[in-house]
């Protein structure tokens, strides 16, 4: 026995710093990321209540806001400026500092060596400080948004030359080198992240737990996490000669002949400004299913866990998420296709878009085929898992407008894509996170968290994300484009204000029922109903077959031995309608 | 415990669940049958085989929507749970599968070639030899407009004679400069003629976005990008920037005119002219 795993095994009662702060236990990390995320997830909700706030108003006085922000409301109207870094603060908060890291980091972390049969990561301590770089890059990005000279506006794309030019508006002085450091730390903790999870998955499975046995969730983080080292050292090394670009007199992105505020821009040529783009989309394109596809695998476990039946096709489950990501990487270009790329790229990149749509298809198929013939128990977890379903079908029937070029035309830039990312990326995901939390906070927490709350949340929230997101196509058909600090200003847009004025209202609805999960989430991590049972939701993966919370090192004294994939739902024959993933075969053959 | 084997059952939950998904089934039909708000006038050759694309795609993924959200719905309300009913156990139907993946990717393979002689139509073709050219230039935060003339030549430009009115550094004295036209945020052409656009940028990146023509096309400094259409409804339309350019993106509007005829056009060129 090595020394260091000596040391796991005898060392003293750790202090609480050492057992709950900087511990390098998956769990507790799991559980700061998931905490760090909500934080952030919270900041990030307020900027859209902002935003929206403008949007359906935008001409309205307002002595109360002038009050609370007497800079950005001066005169009682939001300033342009504040607006455009609200848009891009919201974007560049949500997706990587919420969902990147609740999905990827929170339940990564968390699920990965319960659901393996592991009693951590394979490189703990690289473990612990991927998250507080994390929390570091956290803390940088919120830092931006109190920049004296403007918190970035570049859009969380942060296209040059906007971007790669200090005085092309304000804020992309500080504000945009505060951005670019924060998405450099940032991936620099999904690099190690990643690195862990490939390494854990691969070689810490316990006996058994063959690929083909492992629940989808494991799957999905497996390919994100191979999705983040490919893809995240792009995002890298494009920020990286993005900083050249804006200190070093370096070139990259930038031509000659530009003239910035009346003065032309000395010191710069033989750059191009789709340069950015296709790297920022090289890496951004797998980024949006590094997002999603935690997400299917996640949901797909739940939603089987609570039909009470296995999950449709397992292996064309897993076959289609290896497509899926593999498919990620020669599609980026559909974010590209009026940006003076050339045509036959778009050409290109309009085949490869519709044919990823092929194996989402088919999952969404798989999805039906579960909760047909189903029992469905319409938990809390259960409900969200059903609803990820529903706005994974709504956001992904949009793509198909959006990938078939000719159509794209129209549409880009405008709230039809607004419409179709936020179902896909953000609200899909979010409600499978959501379920997420609601299944496994008992293995977490020791505690449950009130279903009555749960389902309300639940009711409130699907309702309320269609109500906003769902009337957002209609604006972008009738031609309303995106981060437009005021649509009144154009004539043809005057006609949908009412849209505005109602997706507006929604949110805010949305908004503060979120409440009830917050107020539902920590209140039961103290005062929640105990869990007296390992297994309370009779599901059959690993983490069941331990105490709520689990103990250090996971497992008892022997690691488990797995018989049987996680789908043994309703087996034909059998006293239990579920069977664990512990038990023997044998145990099936008497029967 | 007895081994339970029953129907599913009709539970609340479910039967509010399906019925949400009812209205969205209901709500999306009304928005894209009924069309309460809908895309801009329409008022090009080229925006036609747009909105014609929009509408097949619209069909085909309308039932996909209505058939996927709608056995969603059913299966919800049908399936649940609450005794200890059993649920089936099968989980595959290779047969099944087969045929819905074959019939997706047929289905969107065809998408894929009608969308793509549309959008051939635009990018693989030239322009007619008797276009209106003109160039266009965008700049924080402005549309700048500059027209050949008679002559059908342009003059030459130059970054160091930009002034504020000359805005894109016009030589005029560069002879085929003499019957050019600058104009700030205001664009005519003429109905029925093509009209053939080169598209640049001073700064930033901004997109030349005519909404009722079914325009767009980013405009990125250091390239030059020409694209080409035919304006076929007369009237005066808006002008925007579909590219956030920063401060005053939202207000880089300029105002278009289709002139009902060539005269109408030649009218404005002549007040123009003798302003600049």
């Amino acid at each position: 026995m090595d020394d260091a795993h000596a040391a796991e095994h005898h060392h003293p009662q750790l202090g609480f710093w050492r057992k709950y702060v900087f511990s390098t236990d998956h769990k507790i990390i799991g559980i700061q990321y998931l905490i760090t995320a909500m934080a952030m997830a919270i900041v990030g909700g307020l900027l859209s209540m902002l935003m929206r706030y403008q949007l359906a108003w935008p001409t309205s006085l307002s002595p109360i806001m002038a009050k609370i922000f007497p800079v950005a409301f001066s005169g009682g109207i939001m300033e342009p400026g504040f607006y455009i870094s609200l848009v891009t603060m919201h974007g560049t908060i949500m997706v990587f500092f919420l969902f990147t890291a609740v999905l990827t980091g929170g339940f990564g972390n968390f699920l990965i060596p319960l659901q393996i049969g592991a009693r951590d990561m394979a490189f703990p301590f690289l473990n612990a400080l991927s998250y507080w770089v994390f929390l570091l890059s956290c803390i940088v990005i919120f830092s931006a948004l109190f920049v004296t000279s403007g918190a970035p506006m570049g859009g969380w794309t942060a296209y040059a030359p906007l971007s790669a030019v200090p005085q092309a508006a304000p804020g992309q002085a500080t504000g945009m080198t505060l951005w670019i450091t924060a998405i450099a730390l940032f991936t620099a903790s999904g690099l190690m992240g990643g690195l862990n999870y490939v390494t854990t998955i691969l070689t810490m499975r316990t006996r058994g737990m063959s690929m083909m046995r492992l629940p989808l969730t494991q799957w999905s983080l497996l390919i994100t996490a191979i999705l983040g080292l490919l893809a995240f050292p792009v995002l890298l090394a494009a920020g990286i000669l993005l900083l050249f670009d804006r200190m070093g007199g370096t070139s990259f992105f930038l031509p000659a002949g530009i003239i910035m505020n009346q003065m032309p821009l000395a010191g710069h040529a033989g750059g191009h400004p789709l340069l950015w783009q296709h790297l920022f989309w090289f890496f951004g394109h797998p980024e949006v299913y590094i997002v999603i596809l935690p997400a299917m695998g996640m949901a797909s476990d739940i939603l089987s866990t609570f039909c009470r039946k296995p999950i449709f096709s397992y292996r064309m489950m897993v076959y289609s998420m290896v497509a899926i990501a593999a498919l990620s990487f020669v599609v980026w270009g559909h974010h590209m296709f009026v940006s003076g790329m050339s045509p036959f790229l778009g050409s290109v990149f309009t085949l490869t878009t519709l044919l990823i749509a092929v194996p989402s298809a088919i999952k969404t198929f798989n999805w039906l085929g579960t909760v047909w013939g189903a029992r469905i128990r319409f938990t809390a977890a259960g409900l969200f898992a059903l609803g990820f379903v529903s706005l994974f079908v709504s956001g992904g029937i949009s793509g198909i407008f959006l990938g078939t070029s000719a159509a794209d035309i129209q549409l880009q830039d405008t709230y039809f894509i607004v419409a179709h990312f936020h179902l896909v990326m953000a609200i899909a995901p979010l409600f499978a996170a959501f379920g997420g939390l609601y299944f496994w906070f008992p293995k977490m927490f020791g505690r449950f968290m009130n279903e009555t709350l749960g389902k309300l949340h639940f009711w409130l929230s699907f309702t309320g994300v269609y109500a906003v997101f769902f009337p957002m196509h209609v604006l972008g058909i009738g031609g309303q484009m995106r981060r437009i600090y005021d649509p009144t200003q154009y004539m043809f847009l005057v006609p949908q204000q009412p849209v505005n004025v109602f997706i507006s209202i929604a949110a805010f609805i949305l908004g503060a029922s979120q409440l009830i999960f917050l107020f539902n989430f920590f209140g039961s991590i103290f005062g929640g109903r105990r869990v007296t049972e390992y297994n309370p939701w009779h599901a059959t993966t690993l983490e069941w077959s331990v105490p709520s919370p689990p103990g250090h090192g996971n497992f008892g004294v022997e690691l488990p031995t797995v018989h049987r994939w996680a789908f043994d739902f309703a087996v034909p024959g059998e006293k239990e309608d579920f069977i664990p993933q512990t038990v023997p075969a044998t145990v099936q053959a008497k029967h | 415990m007895a081994d339970g084997n029953g129907p599913g059952r009709v539970t609340l939950s479910g039967v509010v669940l399906a019925f949400l998904i009812l209205i969205l089934i209901l709500a999306s039909l009304y928005l894209f049958i009924a069309k309460p708000y809908w895309f801009p006038t329409l008022a090009s050759v080229h925006g036609e085989s747009i909105d014609s694309l929009f509408g097949v795609v619209l069909i085909v993924s309308g039932i996909a929507f209505v058939v996927v959200q709608g056995l969603l719905g059913f299966f919800i309300a049908r399936y649940g749970q609450n005794g200890s009913e059993r649920a089936a156990y099968w989980h595959d139907n290779p047969r099944a599968e087969a045929i819905l993946l074959i019939g997706t990717a047929v289905i969107l393979t065809v998408l894929v070639f009608m969308g793509q002689r549309v959008w051939a139509s635009f990018y693989f073709t030239d322009a007619p030899a008797d276009a209106l050219v003109v160039q266009v230039t965008g700049e924080q935060f402005a549309w700048n407009f500059h027209y050949p003339g008679p002559d059908g030549a342009f003059g030459r430009t130059d970054n160091s004679l930009i002034t504020a009115t000359n805005t894109i550094g016009l030589d005029r004295n560069d002879p085929p400069a003499k019957d050019d036209i600058l104009v700030i945020g205001q664009m005519h052409m003429v109905a029925d003629r093509p009209v053939k656009v080169r598209l640049r940028s001073k700064d930033v990146i901004h997109s030349f976005f005519l909404p009722n023509l079914r325009v767009k096309q980013d405009a990125v400094p250091g390239m030059g990008i020409e694209i080409w259409f035919v304006p076929n409804k007369s009237g005066a339309y808006e002008i925007a920037c579909a590219e956030l350019c920063g401060l005053g993106h939202y207000r880089m509007k300029g105002a278009l005119t289709i002139d009902a005829s060539q005269a109408d056009f030649d009218n404005w060129y002549k007040e123009q002219l003798a302003q600049q």
